[in-house]
């Protein structure tokens, strides 16, 4: 089977790191990540499955990693060399068309009874995504015993699979897995004045996610978008205002009726999201969020630095908000198909051209791009 | 004798044009046979005794008794002044305010009045600093006035400072500055520098709320405005004609002090900015040539300094004095005798330089709502009879229009700009949508009470302001602007005045008639 393969070598790390800086992506050509020839992954258990790969998206987190930017408290939660890619729409052998769900928690790990946070159904939570028969892995994607969606070629438990709806496509299937992450942001959403701070694919998905809540009441949400296909979409998904992020405190200022002082706002909104993860966004999140109010963490965080002044003088919450249940799934299904969420999907790439995928994906909003994905359905298998 | 104003017919030996482009200026070559220049009058005489003809003035009033037959002991007199949009640029010291000013003062001592009060009428303008209220007023006065807190600025998000006097027939509310609604006399001292200003607009408009000022300032009624420099076919002056009404129905006695300035705008080492091209000496060319270079290399802020700084050497031409409308009929007259230039038919395409100044960045930024309004707002309307430009034809400007405002004067055109015109330019969905939110707005009327802000509604009135050109022209190029500042204005950038030419032939063909309207000094013209 082909498989895009990432393994743990410092120098190429290095190297990733380095040409990841100058241009975003790049780390896909000087770093461990090769297009190998290899055997399939065997199967952990016989009850585990056999999938051939239709699509698989390329994910900020997989970026992250290829640019050697992810942050080094994954490492003894990864297991390597690992094949990446957890958002996948693939085929079983039994003639099924499934979305994986990539959490690998005690179900697929054959632990039982299953850790505190599963039996609640809190799967995103789980906590012993290094323990049991796999090795350690928090997702399908990051773990050597699985392989991954960049491939021909991957394994998958059961309880991981959901069966696509016939009526969706591909473009739309390989949607679902990042839509129920959004989904599951949009559970915090009260239908209080909201700030989506990143219109990339976390972004935009969870904007369609809180526009679906039925919590929605009127109450304004805010967007901020660099480029201008993001604005296009971002309103197209339900933001009552699309600004550049350096509009975004004006805004604010001005929708939640605050005074300032010098740049700090007094009043502000009562839920921001922030969909970016870096020093920067964050950092915009605390001065406008209100006072008692609360910055969830959609977009992955690596080190970042903060000023945190403000958020004690003002009680603001700082929540992380990671993956997904998977009743998350479900609905992500029903907005995928309400929004027509496929069409983000702007450009796919077979495995042999990874380089200009990933670059295209690094390039995303600027290139006018959403969603970039492997096209493995004319791959040789 | 000074000359009129005239009308140049562009051919081939005429010299390139001076055209104002902010803090800077460029020479363009119109093309010979379809264009024509329109310059403004020489400066008139001023008076030869101004302290005199004040004298004169206060004591020989029109269709009212004297001055110092109204002010008796132990009235309470107001007396309200033009703020500092008004003239431009500043003038020379003495101030024509501070002269005026001095004189009624002067009588008021006389008559043995001590209950005295000044007002900026700053209507939803921003704030005097004292260096401002100095200039225009002199040291002795603000030193007598000020520490006494008998210099006050009209604050019209102020209820204690506010009574409400009525309606007008077309039910127009009427909400005015207690203390000059309540004095026994309002001596209103005013510089009329265009036909727009003075008249019962000084009153109603400079000291009134926002609550009487959406009467008029909106784009209807500045869309009925052809235009709104001839009063008698303006609705915007209609409508404060009506609250005038109101104010002298509801006993309000006003005492009103016009006076009209000549266009004596730029002191001597920029005498080439008031001359015409083929008259310009070898002195004028090496000026031009100098300052033009020179601006090249100046950063912006220090070209906005230098410029700022200049104080224009205008004297006074006329003062006239007693009942408002009466008062106001000779005033426009005189400001008619300096500034009209008869012109023969419009132009497919108007060309105006938009220089660094206008009513509403004293000391500030022209920021990219104000090159609008210096253009559709103020060049566009300095006509009688019809727009210079034909209806559907194209105005061309010349400025850099940076994306740049001063956040202090200007907070809520900030997000006017980035957040309303990046929805819509149309002046009614904008006054629809959008004004009452900024209007209401408890920081900018925080800012605008306590710091040196424009009232929050203040961009609107700017945007409307342009509103009957906007829908006049069927095209707006801004020759040299930044492409998003224009992109955002709604109109179309160029880098060259060829290039906006060129644009400009898309609408009104290849051999459309082109009218450089050649000012600062500023002239209003008389198109037949």
């Amino acid at each position: 089977m082909k498989a895009l393969q990432y393994d743990r070598k410092p120098l190429r790390f290095a190297a990733a790191f380095l040409a990841g800086s100058m241009t975003p992506g790049r780390g896909g050509a000087w770093g461990p990540l090769e297009l190998v020839d290899d055997d399939e992954p065997a199967l952990p258990t016989p009850e585990w499955v056999r999938l051939r790969p239709r699509l698989s998206g390329i994910c900020g987190s997989d970026l992250a990693t290829i640019d050697a930017r992810s942050s080094r408290y994954f490492e003894p939660i990864v297991s390597f060399p690992f094949t990446l890619g957890h958002e996948v729409v693939a085929d079983t052998a039994d003639g099924r068309r499934v979305v994986v769900v990539p959490v690998l928690s005690c179900v697929t790990r054959g632990i039982d009874p299953v850790c505190e946070m599963c039996a609640a159904g809190h799967i995103n939570l789980c906590e012993r995504v290094a323990f049991g028969h796999l090795s350690p892995g928090l997702q399908t994607g990051f773990c050597a015993d699985t392989g991954g969606g960049w491939s021909t070629a991957m394994v998958a438990h059961p309880s991981q699979l959901v069966d696509v709806p016939a009526d969706l496509s591909d473009e739309g299937a390989v949607m679902i897995e990042p839509t129920a992450c959004a989904v599951h942001a949009a559970d915090r959403y009260t239908g209080a004045e909201t700030v989506i701070i990143g219109a990339g694919t976390l972004g935009l998905l969870t904007l369609a996610g809180i526009s679906a809540s039925p919590r929605r009441a009127g109450k304004p949400i805010v967007v901020t978008a660099k480029y201008p296909e993001q604005r296009r979409l971002a309103k197209e998904l339900g933001a009552d205002v699309v600004c550049g992020p350096d509009e975004l405190p004006r805004w604010v200022r001005r929708l939640s009726g605050s005074l300032a002082v010098e740049n700090q706002l007094t009043h502000g909104f009562g839920h921001v999201v922030d969909c970016v993860g870096s020093s920067d966004s964050i950092d915009q999140a605390l001065k406008v969020a209100a006072p008692g109010g609360e910055v969830l963490l959609v977009g992955m965080p690596a080190k970042v630095t903060l000023e945190l002044t403000g958020l004690w003088h003002r009680e603001t919450a700082i929540r992380g908000c990671y993956a997904y249940h998977r009743a998350d799934f479900d609905r992500a299904v029903e907005l995928v198909r309400r929004f027509d969420l496929g069409r983000l999907v702007s450009a796919t790439y077979p495995l042999r051209q990874y380089r200009d995928a990933l670059e295209h994906a690094a390039a995303a909003g600027r290139r006018g791009a959403v969603k970039v994905a492997f096209d493995m359905r004319a791959e040789k298998r | 004798m000074p000359r009129p104003g005239y009308v140049l017919e562009v051919d081939r030996s005429t010299p390139p044009t001076l055209f104002w482009r902010g803090e800077g200026f460029s020479l363009e070559k119109l093309p010979a046979g379809r264009s024509r220049i329109i310059y403004p009058g020489e400066p008139v005489a001023p008076l030869d005794d101004i302290d005199g003809a004040i004298a004169h003035a206060l004591e020989h009033p029109i269709d009212a008794d004297p001055l110092s037959a109204l002010l008796f002991a132990g009235m309470k007199l107001t007396i309200a002044f033009d703020d500092i949009s008004l003239p431009l640029p500043k003038m020379r010291r003495p101030d024509v305010r501070q002269r005026v000013i001095e004189a009624v003062l002067d009588a008021a001592a006389t008559a043995g009045v001590d209950d005295v009060v000044l007002i900026a009428a700053l209507a939803l303008h921003r704030r005097m600093t004292e260096d401002e209220l100095r200039h225009a007023l002199g040291d002795r006065i603000y030193d007598a006035f000020a520490p006494r807190g008998l210099l006050t600025q009209h604050d019209a998000e102020d209820p204690k400072q506010l009574t409400y006097l009525g309606t007008t027939p077309n039910g127009e509310e009427v909400e005015i500055n207690k203390r000059a609604a309540e004095s026994d006399l309002l001596v209103y001292v005013n510089i009329n520098l265009v036909a727009m200003d003075g008249g019962w607009k000084s009153t109603a408009t400079g000291l009134s709320s926002y609550r009487s000022l959406r009467h008029h300032h909106n784009p209807d009624t500045m869309q009925r405005s052809h235009s709104f420099m001839d009063q008698h076919r303006s609705e915007l002056h209609k409508s404060n004609w009506r609250m005038g009404k109101v104010l002298v129905d509801s006993g309000v006695k006003v005492f009103q002090i016009e006076t009209t300035l000549n266009t004596d705008t730029f002191p001597s080492q920029f005498d080439f900015l008031s001359k015409r091209e083929w008259e310009w000496t070898g002195r004028d060319r090496a000026a031009f040539l100098g300052l033009s270079k020179s601006l090249k290399f100046t950063p912006n802020r220090m070209a906005r300094g230098i410029f700022h700084s200049i104080e224009a050497p205008h004297q006074m031409t006329s003062i006239q004095c007693g009942e408002v409308e009466a008062v106001h009929k000779i005033t426009t007259e005189n400001v008619y005798k300096q500034q009209l230039v008869q012109v023969e038919g419009q132009t497919d395409i108007l060309t105006m330089g938009i220089p660094y100044i206008c009513p509403y960045n004293v000391n500030s930024i022209m920021n990219p709502i104000l090159v609008m309004c210096m253009g559709l707002g103020f060049y566009f309307n300095l006509y009688r009879g019809k727009p210079l430009v034909r209806e559907g034809g194209v105005v061309i400007m010349t400025h850099p229009t940076p994306w740049e405002f001063n956040p202090v004067h200007h907070p809520s055109y900030i997000d006017f700009f980035e957040q309303c015109l990046a929805d819509t330019t149309d002046p009614a969905e904008l006054a629809r949508k959008y004004e009452t939110s900024f209007a209401e707005d408890e920081w900018y009327r925080h800012l605008y009470r306590t710091s040196y802000a424009y009232h929050g509604v203040h961009p609107f009135y700017m945007w409307y302001w342009g509103s009957h050109g906007l829908k006049h022209c069927g095209r707006v190029i801004i020759v040299g602007g930044e492409p998003r500042s224009v992109r955002r204005l709604g109109f179309t950038p160029a880098s060259t005045m060829d290039d906006a030419l060129e644009l400009a032939s898309d609408v009104v063909g290849r051999d459309a008639t082109i009218t450089h309207f050649h000012a600062p000094p500023l002239m209003m013209c008389d198109v037949s």
